[in-house]
């Protein structure tokens, strides 16, 4: 347990960033009068050559970017140690690296992770988030001039969980940063997938699949700082809603500084609402401070099931609750495919599966 | 031996205004073997009868039966009516992101047949449909109808119909949007589950050209929601003379 060693402010629910997030479902995560308990909470059962994991005091591995995130600073204030996973400079690691979370389950936590990827090394880094939680965490990657990181994070959590996170990405020049973000389990989840650059030629492609059940709120905040020019990032989030109660939200700000000549931006947010009583919100903000670039854009959509891809299923013989399945499955394999993992791709689809198979979809 | 039997049909649909009729009584019986032309101007309904037998929501059946072997088409649910024995090979197939060819016509035929066909057979008979169809087997990767040419896209529907094997065929203008080898390789496809199936045919058309590959037993012109004229394939060549002009000034 630790105590508060700077100004700490509680979130009121007025704040922009705070405005969507059902605060009394926190537990207390937000709240300085909960004490969180300090908890390197990754593990993994085998690392391939060229991977280092360890545990560090916090003194010796700061922050690497700054951050609002008033949880964030929490959870800095909070960890005294942090787990460092280090791919070594030129390793090209073709099998994925799958670290495992082991959470205290219903005690207040917070942890901290940093994530370094070698100059010109290759690889993939899988989190997986299982059982229950109370959860706060930070994860900072940082990636070496020409490296290749794929990361993906599952949040495959108990439907009590409550998970609040902050995965930021700090891209070097020439680096390719690939981030897959699943959450289809949790009572609250909100993650915020943020990247900023170190250099000309970096790149960020950022996927989500969410799948929100009776009752669950999952809130995606994404933030891209197109600091330096000549930089791409791509955002795709797909969600789907069913059940009563069940909430998303996205938020994608796009931010392109002066100086960031020559940004290439996309991004995109579609949900899918499978049954009344489900809400989704979706929200992409652009900021564009120079005119000197290749390109940003972006779209959200919001629906139901579209009536002529299911006639169309359904005049070749197939049912309607086999036609909306095959709808949603097709709908989410654009995302789920970007695992490149069979094995993890079937089990997200499987549990997708389960919820589906509980409601009756309108 | 199959029968459609549509009996005085009308149909609307919904608009801003309130109900609109767009099918004021169809009387037609197409049996097995044969191949019925309906030609009429653009507007006069010929798709809404196509939809409307199909079973799409967007139309709504006023008066009037349709039964197929004397069973009530109309009381059967889109997927029932395709398990019948009907099939529409629509004018405007849907891309269904995400859901792969050889995926999707295996669910499909699971789902007329009543049970998954044998892996064995399966791959050869997809392969051979597609090959007399002239299609890339690299095809069967690729989503349902994305990126598709106006020209894959009807070899897809006519793919279906192969594998399907309906009683009974709607061809909602097949014939549109395919250049002449496109055209008399459909056509072909067509003829050739004809022969083999004894499938009974309803060629929906505003040209006379797909007749010249499709030869018609009746051909049957429609005009402001009816058929307003019966007659052999002579009719169609009268059609191809003189045009709808007589018929849509009424």
């Amino acid at each position: 347990m630790s105590t508060l060693t700077t100004n700490f402010l509680t979130p009121t629910g007025r704040e922009e960033a705070w405005r969507f997030t059902p605060l009394k479902r926190l537990k207390g995560l937000h709240d300085a009068s909960t004490s969180l308990a300090d908890h390197p909470s990754l593990t993994a059962t085998q690392l391939s050559a060229g991977v280092t994991i360890s545990t560090q005091p916090s003194v010796e591995t700061g922050p690497s970017s700054t951050t609002d995130d008033v949880v964030v600073q929490r959870v800095r204030d909070t960890a005294k140690s942090v787990t460092v996973v280090a791919i070594a400079a030129d390793a090209v690691i073709t099998e994925p690296i799958i670290l495992t979370r082991s959470s205290l389950g219903g005690a207040a936590e917070a942890s901290r992770t940093v994530i370094r990827a070698g100059i010109h090394s290759q690889s993939t880094i899988v989190i997986e988030n299982v059982g229950t939680g109370l959860f706060a965490e930070e994860i900072e990657i940082i990636l070496e001039p020409g490296s290749t990181l794929r990361f993906i994070t599952l949040q495959e959590w108990e439907n009590d969980a409550v998970h609040l996170g902050r995965h930021h990405a700090i891209i070097g020049k020439d680096a390719s940063f690939t981030s897959v973000v699943v959450t289809v389990g949790g009572s609250l989840v909100r993650l915020c997938p943020t990247v900023e650059y170190a250099g000309p030629g970096a790149s960020a492609d950022m996927y989500g699949l969410y799948f929100a059940g009776n009752g669950q709120h999952l809130e995606h905040r994404i933030h891209v700082d197109h600091n330096v020019g000549y930089a791409k990032s791509r955002v795709n989030y797909k969600g789907a809603l069913s059940g009563d109660g069940a909430r998303t939200v996205w938020i994608g700000d796009v931010f392109i500084r002066a100086a960031a000549d020559g940004t290439d931006t996309y991004e995109l947010n579609r949900n899918l609402l499978l049954t009344d009583g489900a809400r989704a919100d979706s929200v992409p903000n652009l900021e564009i401070e120079t005119g000197d670039i290749v390109g940003a854009g972006h779209a959200s959509t919001t629906g139901r099931f579209d009536d002529e891809q299911l006639f169309y299923l359904e005049s070749r013989g197939i049912p309607e609750g086999e036609a909306k399945r095959l709808v949603i499955r097709g709908f989410f394999l654009e995302i789920l495919s970007k695992i490149a993992i069979e094995a993890i791709e079937e089990r997200i689809m499987d549990r997708i599966d389960v919820e589906l198979s509980k409601v009756e979809i309108a | 031996m199959s029968t459609l039997e549509i009996k005085n049909l009308h149909v609307s649909v919904t608009t801003d205004e309130g109900a609109k009729e767009i099918l004021r009584g169809v009387d037609l019986t197409i049996k097995s073997g044969e191949t019925h032309a309906i030609m009429g101007p653009n507007g006069s309904g010929k798709s809404t009868l196509a939809y409307s037998i199909a079973g799409h929501p967007k139309y709504t059946v006023t008066a009037g039966t349709v039964t197929l072997d004397g069973v009530d088409v109309l009381a059967m649910s889109v997927d029932e009516r395709a398990k019948a024995g009907l099939f529409l090979a629509m004018q405007y197939p849907v891309e269904v992101p995400g859901v792969s060819v050889s995926n999707f016509l295996r669910t499909s035929v699971t789902a007329i047949r009543g049970e998954a066909p044998k892996v064995r057979t399966w791959v050869g008979e997809v392969k051979a449909a597609m090959t007399a169809l002239s299609m890339d087997p690299a095809f069967s990767e690729r989503n349902v109808n994305e990126g598709f040419s106006g020209g894959e896209k009807k070899r897809h529907e006519i793919l279906q119909m192969e594998l399907l094997k309906p009683k009974i065929a709607i061809l909602d203008e097949t014939d549109s949007g395919l250049d002449v080898d496109a055209l008399r390789i459909v056509s072909e496809g067509v003829n050739r589950i004809k022969e083999s199936n004894d499938l009974g045919i309803m060629l929906i058309t505003h040209y006379t050209r797909i007749l010249r590959y499709i030869k018609p037993d009746f051909v049957h012109v429609f005009a402001a929601g009816r058929i307003v004229e019966e007659g052999g394939p002579e009719l169609a060549n009268k059609l191809e003379e003189n045009g709808y002009a007589e018929y849509v000034t009424a």
